[in-house]
């Protein structure tokens, strides 16, 4: 179909800080027991897109998840993974890549997206009305408690800035004005000639970008090639294609009329404007039209191009991982209410247990949970709405709350766990309580230490 | 008398009884075997029997005997209340559609699918239809969405995209390119076909590209043959669409004199070009426009006027007996004109020429020569197009008129959307098209002298 798909999976992000790491990058976060990057693959199989490119920053992050890539999918997806250097922004990383994109229109996913919106139809709407640029929104995803831990946890009534400003026509499917909720501080700035020519503008708060973009290969490197400050795909060459979109000065078709031989000599230039008008007449008029039609007295022609949307249904589940928080809440969502994203079966109690867990005697594992496989849970545990990993040791009189528990972790006798994240490796020796904590990789907690809200991490 | 009376009843009887054994081989899409047909009976189970003086006409020409008129009956069209043949078609289908709930008896032969569903579902199996060309994808897409109307811009945009389609084949190994080629045009016009019906004079344009591909000289490379087949394709596009256009502007603009009073209805290309040029060379008239709803296609048609500077006055239909006194002349659209002389157009076009009639005013259509059909159509009834019947039971802008919220629910409401009817030659004065003004009656004449056969080398 004419679609090539780029995966930005990221690199080692410092928003994630304490639970990834040279080892374990973002895209390999587990979220349910499998790497965050898995669903955005799994996505792009079922819509029958098999030919993948895969950018992550840095070498051994490249190495790391070109490593589970080939093992996972080695015979049914054809991936590439690209290495690009670090912080050189999305744009740079499609700059980087450039000369492997061939196809007509470029569908770009962000690596931390959980989702099971239909691509297929995102990629149908930017076909069908010919745009430079589509973009998925989908409703902002209801937030869970805040963390204590968060940017100094000061005033809660700055909310955590997740949302965007997104400004629709009255038809919702053309954008005309983005901005990032966290940007914007008093007042919002919209083009003048963009209100005129379409009349109605609504603004929504309550819709996210997804970061996922579908765009016209040729303008997208166009724009990337004159603008060589653009950073960001999100921030900067987004919200450049949108400002533009009636003072067009990419050029649209890329290559001129005469592609095609013979052509041009069978149908001459004003029997071409002929048949424009005819076909423009025909359908209804967007705004472009109106606004390329409307006689001001300026004789250059303007051009525009469309950037469009698509807007998920509200019965689809999308969210992605770019923060504490955000890790939270998908797991508890993906085992929870998306728990049909997760691949996994229910048990009759709605939880999922590995068959070769063990669980002591009068444990309890509450619905809504997972365990994985070679786990050992001692005597009179209780689990309640938790992820807990692979080969994980744990002892007696533990309880485990809303929480998340990696691989290879050893958890002592008595210990209390609730709201926290708690990396592969760990030991936790006896009667320590972890409240809202992030514990990294390979850390041992001492006995009987009580933390709250805290990171702690292998110095 | 009796004698050619018992031929025809003969001959009728014989060509009925053809179809019944030979149609289990036939392709599904109702264009695809077309290419020969003489013949100007529209076969169909239950349909009238032809009449007479069409049967008479065939008969002064030179008709092939018998035996080779009987191997060019035309396929029948699927009638969608056929359960075995819906039912086979559906198993074919590369677009899942669900019959819509309250379907209107009248018309159980025709598609009745449920609107709603009917976009996301194509939208949603982008990525897995890799059967089917981006191009065409997009085309039926935007046809299903209701992007383009208009017979001549689907007919373009169709061809368009029939043309990078063509660009983009290439012959598998051990393969024929005459005939790979056609089955692949052939999915590809089922698919469209299944986004939306094709218009009678859309099958036209389909036949005169499968009828070149037919005739492409075997000793011909690929490439050749490709772009021998592309610049057939823009041939056609540029002389029957284009120039035909531009000979029809010519013609009617002298039947625009001044001081007239123009009445036009729903949005025709033509008849914009026609009043555009009139007003271009300084002649001084009025236009009435008027409209219908659902669609309201005249507003913009009407906004393009008022830009231009013409003074326009604009009404409904339900109003067109109050106006027509003043009005001089009547330039209507046509999406197909029949061998009988009746013009297929948008719904409420007959009931412009019939009021027309009534005060005496003529009525001028203004069509291009490859709309012209060898079919003969007596009703609305047999071949049309059902729309969405939700968009009948909303207002837009109104949001409190909502009486029929519930339509689905309700029993004994069907609500029917019909997009086209039929207008009677009686009430046509004549039919402009680019080779002349013609009176109905010469509809099949256009259709022998310049039909398939001679569409240009």
């Amino acid at each position: 179909m004419d679609f090539q798909v780029v995966v930005l999976a990221g690199g080692v992000s410092k928003k994630l800080l304490p639970l990834v790491s040279h080892e374990l990058p973002n895209a390999l976060l587990p979220v349910a027991n499998r790497p965050v990057l898995s669903y955005v693959v799994e996505l792009l199989e079922l819509s029958n897109l098999k030919d993948l490119i895969v950018v992550v920053e840095g070498k051994d992050t490249a190495l790391n998840v070109g490593a589970w890539i080939s093992g996972a999918y080695a015979d049914r997806l054809h991936v590439e993974v690209a290495a690009v250097p670090e912080d050189v922004g999305t744009a740079g990383a499609i700059r980087a890549i450039a000369r492997h994109l061939y196809a007509k229109d470029i569908l770009i996913v962000s690596g931390d997206l959980v989702s099971d919106v239909p691509i297929g139809a995102v990629a149908a709407t930017h076909r069908r009305h010919d745009a430079v640029v589509t973009a998925l929104l989908c409703n902002t995803p209801v937030s869970g408690p805040l963390e204590s831990v968060s940017s100094g946890g000061k005033d809660k009534a700055k909310k955590p800035g997740r949302y965007d400003l997104i400004g629709l026509d009255p038809t919702k499917q053309f954008l005309l004005h983005i901005a990032t909720g966290a940007e914007v501080e008093k007042d919002l700035r919209i083009q003048k000639s963009i209100l005129r020519s379409v009349g109605q503008v609504e603004i929504r708060a309550d819709l996210m970008d997804a970061h996922l973009y579908a765009f016209k290969r040729s303008v997208l490197l166009e724009v990337l090639d004159q603008n060589g400050e653009f950073h960001s795909l999100k921030h900067d060459v987004l919200p450049y294609l949108v400002r533009s979109q009636l003072k067009s000065e990419v050029l649209l078709n890329g290559t001129p009329q005469a592609e095609e031989n013979g052509t041009e000599k069978v149908i001459s230039q004003s029997n071409q404007q002929m048949l424009s008008q005819i076909l423009a007449n025909a359908s209804e008029p967007t705004f472009h039209l109106r606004h390329e039609l409307s006689t001001n007295g300026s004789d250059s022609v303007r051009r525009t191009h469309k950037c469009c949307v698509y807007i998920a249904g509200s019965n689809k589940y999308c969210a992605r991982l770019n923060s504490l928080q955000a890790y939270n809440d998908i797991n508890r969502d993906v085992i929870g209410e998306a728990s049909h994203l997760s691949g996994y079966s229910f048990s009759s109690h709605n939880n999922i247990i590995d068959p070769t867990a063990e669980l002591g005697a009068k444990t309890t594992v509450g619905p809504h949970c997972m365990l994985g496989e070679g786990s050992q849970m001692g005597d009179k545990c209780s689990v309640k709405r938790s992820v807990i990993g692979r080969h994980c040791r744990i002892g007696a009189n533990v309880k485990v709350v809303n929480s998340v528990v990696m691989n290879h972790v050893t958890i002592g006798d008595g210990c209390s766990i609730q709201g926290s994240v708690i990396c592969s490796n760990v030991q936790l020796q006896e009667r320590a309580t972890l409240k809202d904590c992030q514990v990294g990789a390979g850390y041992m907690v001492t006995a009987g230490s009580d933390c709250k809200g805290e990171v702690l991490t292998k110095k | 008398m009796s004698s050619i009376l018992f031929l025809q009843s003969v001959v009728g009887l014989i060509v009925v009884l053809y179809p019944a054994n030979g149609n289990s081989a036939v392709a599904e899409s109702g264009k695809a075997a077309l290419a020969k047909s003489k013949n100007q009976s529209s076969l169909k189970k239950d349909g009238p029997p032809v009449t007479s003086e069409v049967t008479i006409d065939k008969k002064s020409g030179n008709r092939p005997p018998e035996k080779e008129r009987k191997k060019d009956a035309p396929p029948q069209r699927m009638q969608f209340d056929d359960q075995n043949r819906v039912g086979k078609a559906k198993r074919r289908a590369l677009v899942n559609q669900t019959e819509a709930k309250n379907r209107v008896e009248l018309f159980r032969h025709l598609p009745q699918y449920d609107h709603g569903s009917q976009l996301p579902n194509l939208e949603s199996k982008l990525f897995q239809l890799d059967s089917v060309h981006p191009a065409v994808f997009k085309v039926g897409l935007r046809y299903m969405a209701g992007d383009i109307s208009g017979v001549n811009a689907r007919c373009t945009e169709m061809l368009r995209a029939l043309q990078e389609a063509i660009i983009d084949y290439s012959t598998p190994p051990e393969k024929v390119l005459i005939r790979e080629l056609t089955a692949k045009i052939s999915s590809y016009i089922s698919f469209i076909n299944e986004c939306r019906p094709l218009s009678i004079s859309m099958g036209n344009a389909i036949r005169f590209v499968k009828r070149r591909i037919a005739k492409l000289p075997l000793s011909h490379t690929d490439v050749e043959a490709k772009t021998a087949l592309c610049s057939d394709i823009d041939r056609f596009i540029n002389e029957k669409i284009i120039i035909a256009d531009k000979v029809i502007v010519g013609h009617a603009s002298t039947k625009v004199r001044d001081g007239d009073v123009l009445l036009t209805y729903g949005l025709s290309c033509v008849v914009e070009m026609i009043l555009l040029s009139a007003h271009d060379v300084g002649k001084k008239f009025r236009v009435v426009v008027v409209d219908s709803r659902p669609k309201l296609e005249s507003q913009a048609l009407l906004n393009r006027l008022i830009a231009k500077g013409l003074s326009c006055t604009y009404t409904h239909i339900n109003a067109v007996s109050y106006i027509m006194h003043e009005v001089t002349k009547v330039f209507l659209g046509a999406s197909a004109v029949l061998s009988n002389g009746t013009v297929l157009s948008r719904v409420g076009t007959a009931c412009i020429a019939m009021v027309a009639h009534a005060f005496s005013v003529p009525v001028l259509i203004c069509c291009e020569a490859f709309k012209f059909h060898e079919r003969v159509l007596l009703d609305s009834i047999c071949c049309n197009e059902i729309g969405d019947p939700g968009a009948l039971a909303t207002v837009p802008g109104r949001m409190d008129i909502n009486y029929l919220e519930n339509w689905t629910n309700e029993e004994n409401l069907q609500l029917l959307n019909l997009m086209y009817d039929v207008t009677p030659s009686d009430y046509v004065s004549v039919i402009v098209t680019d080779h002349g003004m013609i009176p109905p009656t010469s509809v099949p004449v256009i259709v022998r002298e310049y039909g398939q056969e001679h569409y240009l080398i």
